[in-house]
């Protein structure tokens, strides 16, 4: 079982390879991939570090290119699989049929792998997606843990699921959410609700509003923990009943069903946050490198620990954590 | 792989599609959980209505089980008996083996178009060579893709809602398009609430305090699904399920000219009020040579088109007229 560690910049990286990463996955200084933030991600020559770095501690890199291609800007996708596999990437994660083509043709022997990016939710998806010869696909967030089961026992396929951290409520890649409110798709800019359309305002009485775009997306009152304004954290008025609508600012927490996630045979665990800091990348990678030994010695008697929850708790959005879809209670 | 690289020459060309044929009105699949007699109502309106292209079935959810199988295939015939287009569509998310079974009841039908509104029904349509059309709801935001899906059978292809015309006109000019642009044809959702987001959470459900197991199929309660307004009074979504919908409605009606040889086929997705009166005003700009702006409700927006915010334009038209 992988536990595979997000980094967006070297630093992030060696804290995740320090800590007892297997591997770890980047993406590159554009809109190829779906963290397109600025002051994140690495160039060609960090890339080249980060896998020179990541290959002599025995670990791998895996590469996300996992936004659709622009009609008149192709080359870029094109650019960003021939840089990734130059510098020596071991794996492709991969969204749009058209870079996968073109990796399957041009890059047979680096692994893809179908990021969640692409929605496959059931094994007739995973079916189309293998004519590019996926090695790997990562599960969307909306399924639950019977769902998961379903599709791990129905297929050879390697599995890659989300362990931990931001929670996308939406299957990723087909929410419009963000470019209905800002003009600006996480599918072709590579982020979603950008900073740039974020308008904090802060009032005399000490409350804080949060905007996207001038829409307002919540109300804080003095001293409540006011969450980044993704438009499905916020909180709108439905009938007269003002609430977190689509959902709490929460993270998702899979420890709890690490035994369950290991019996079906669940390859890699990815830990989201490439956006996040080397601190918090070390601390993350720590926690979940324990969880795994620890299961691994004896899966039959893992239990969560408290402290590895404390740890978690303190890292994620609201100090809270969910078992998100995974559980059905949460539908 | 020589799948990627072999030519398209045995996609045959749409039986319609034609750069200088006029756009053709279709109604979309009706996206809310309405009662069985309203659906059927509904229909025998449809019939006789100006739409040429119907698409119906269940998209969003199914638990939603007001017809089956068999009522959807009876009214699919009686809709063509009426002269129409007639197109099974099929759900968007799909996750449980139980789902796919009853998607391949749809790929299976041996009769009708499929809109497949999952790359899975894609691969089933495939596996038989049946023809299908890629809904707007599948991935394809380059020339690239769009091909691949032109050789795996696609006749129609409905572009994802958040592209706007320009990026449409920026695919359908490469060559690679060009030289296949007789074999589908180009559908443009153009009138009602946008289908925005699909969860594995049912937010109807969360909004009556339920969960989705115990969700006593309440979308029944909300026939244009449940607005939630921003803090300040701002329509931002419609909860329509597990999907989220535009707050605001859609509403290409005067960028219609806009249209003329880049879109073959214009969608409007069915609204529980007024909707065969919009089909009569589309119908009504699409034949009139006038080109002056019809007025419209001062909400309905129409950014995605322009390449701006998806809700935008309803603020421009408001200060406009």
């Amino acid at each position: 079982m992988e536990l595979l560690c997000p980094a967006g910049s070297v630093a992030a990286l060696k804290a995740a390879v320090e800590n007892g990463a297997d591997a770890v996955y980047v993406g590159l200084k554009n809109d190829t991939n779906a963290r397109n933030f600025a002051g994140l991600n690495l160039d060609d020559l960090k890339l080249a570090e980060a896998c020179a770095y990541v290959h002599k501690a025995g670990k791998k890199l895996h590469v996300a290119i996992n936004t659709f291609a622009h009609p008149n800007n192709w080359q870029r996708w094109q650019q960003a699989v021939d840089q990734a596999v130059s510098a020596g990437a071991d794996a492709l994660i991969i969204a749009d049929m058209a870079v996968l083509a073109y990796a399957a043709e041009q890059y047979p022997h680096i692994e893809r792998h179908l990021s969640v990016q692409a929605s496959a939710t059931n094994m007739a998806a995973i079916e189309f997606y293998r004519k590019f010869g996926i090695s790997r696909v990562v599960l969307p967030r909306v399924l639950s843990i019977q769902q998961v089961r379903a599709i791990a026992r129905s297929s050879d396929i390697e599995l890659e699921v989300f362990a931990f951290g931001s929670l996308c409520i939406m299957a990723e890649g087909r929410c419009y959410l963000s470019s209905y409110l800002t003009g600006q798709s996480p599918n072709t800019a590579g982020a979603c609700s950008p900073a740039a359309f974020v308008r904090w305002q802060e009032h005399k009485d000490g409350s804080l509003e949060s905007r996207l775009n001038g829409v307002l997306i919540d109300k804080f009152a003095p001293g409540e923990t006011a969450g980044y304004p993704t438009l499905c954290k916020g909180r709108f008025d439905v009938d007269g009943e003002l609430y977190h609508t689509l959902e709490e600012p929460t993270s998702l927490n899979t420890l709890a069903l690490l035994p369950e996630l290991h019996r079906e045979g669940i390859r890699s665990l990815k830990i989201e946050g490439r956006q996040r800091s080397p601190a918090y990348v070390a601390s993350l990678t720590r926690v979940w490198r324990q969880a795994i030994d620890t299961l691994l010695k004896n899966p039959d008697a893992f239990s969560v620990q408290a402290h590895w929850d404390q740890v978690l708790a303190s890292l994620s959005e609201g100090s809270q954590t969910t078992l998100g879809a995974y559980h059905r209670s949460w539908k | 792989m020589s799948l990627f690289t072999h030519s398209v020459n045995q996609a045959s060309p749409a039986t319609s599609a034609s750069p200088a044929a006029p756009l053709k009105l279709a109604l979309g699949p009706v996206q809310y959980y309405w009662p069985k007699a309203q659906i059927l109502d509904f229909y025998q309106q449809a019939a006789s209505s100006k739409a040429q292209v119907v698409y119906l079935g269940e998209t969003v959810c199914s638990k939603r089980r007001e017809l089956k199988f068999s009522d959807y295939f009876a009214i699919a015939q009686m809709l063509r008996e009426a002269g129409k287009e007639v197109v099974l569509s099929t759900l968007t998310m799909l996750e449980s083996p139980s789902e796919l079974k009853e998607l391949r009841r749809y790929c299976d039908n041996g009769d009708f178009w499929i809109e497949a509104n999952d790359v899975g029904a894609i691969q089933m349509v495939q596996e038989q060579q049946l023809p299908f059309v890629a809904g707007a709801a599948i991935s394809v935001y380059n020339h690239k893709a769009l091909r691949q899906l032109v050789q795996l059978g696609m006749k129609r292809w409905v572009m994802p809602v958040e592209l706007s015309r320009d990026w449409l006109l920026d695919i359908l000019q490469q060559p690679l398009i060009a030289d296949v642009r007789d074999c589908f044809e180009v559908e443009v959702f153009g009138f009602g609430h946008l289908p925005l987001a699909w969860s594995g959470r049912c937010f109807t459900a969360r909004s009556e305090n339920r969960a989705k197991d115990q969700c006593e199929l309440c979308c029944l309660n909300y026939p244009k699904g449940r607005i939630a307004k921003s803090q300040e009074g701002e329509a931002v979504f419609l909860l329509n399920g597990i999907q989220t919908q535009s707050g605001e409605r859609y509403n290409l009606l005067n960028d219609l000219p806009s249209m003329q040889g880049l879109v073959d086929v214009v969608r409007l997705s069915p609204e529980p009020e007024h909707s065969f009166e919009w089909l009569d005003k589309f119908q009504q700009v699409l034949e009139s040579t006038a080109t002056s702006r019809q007025p419209l409700p001062a909400n309905d927006c129409n950014g995605y088109w322009h390449q701006l915010a998806g809700l935008q334009q309803a603020r421009l038209q408001q200060t406009d007229e």
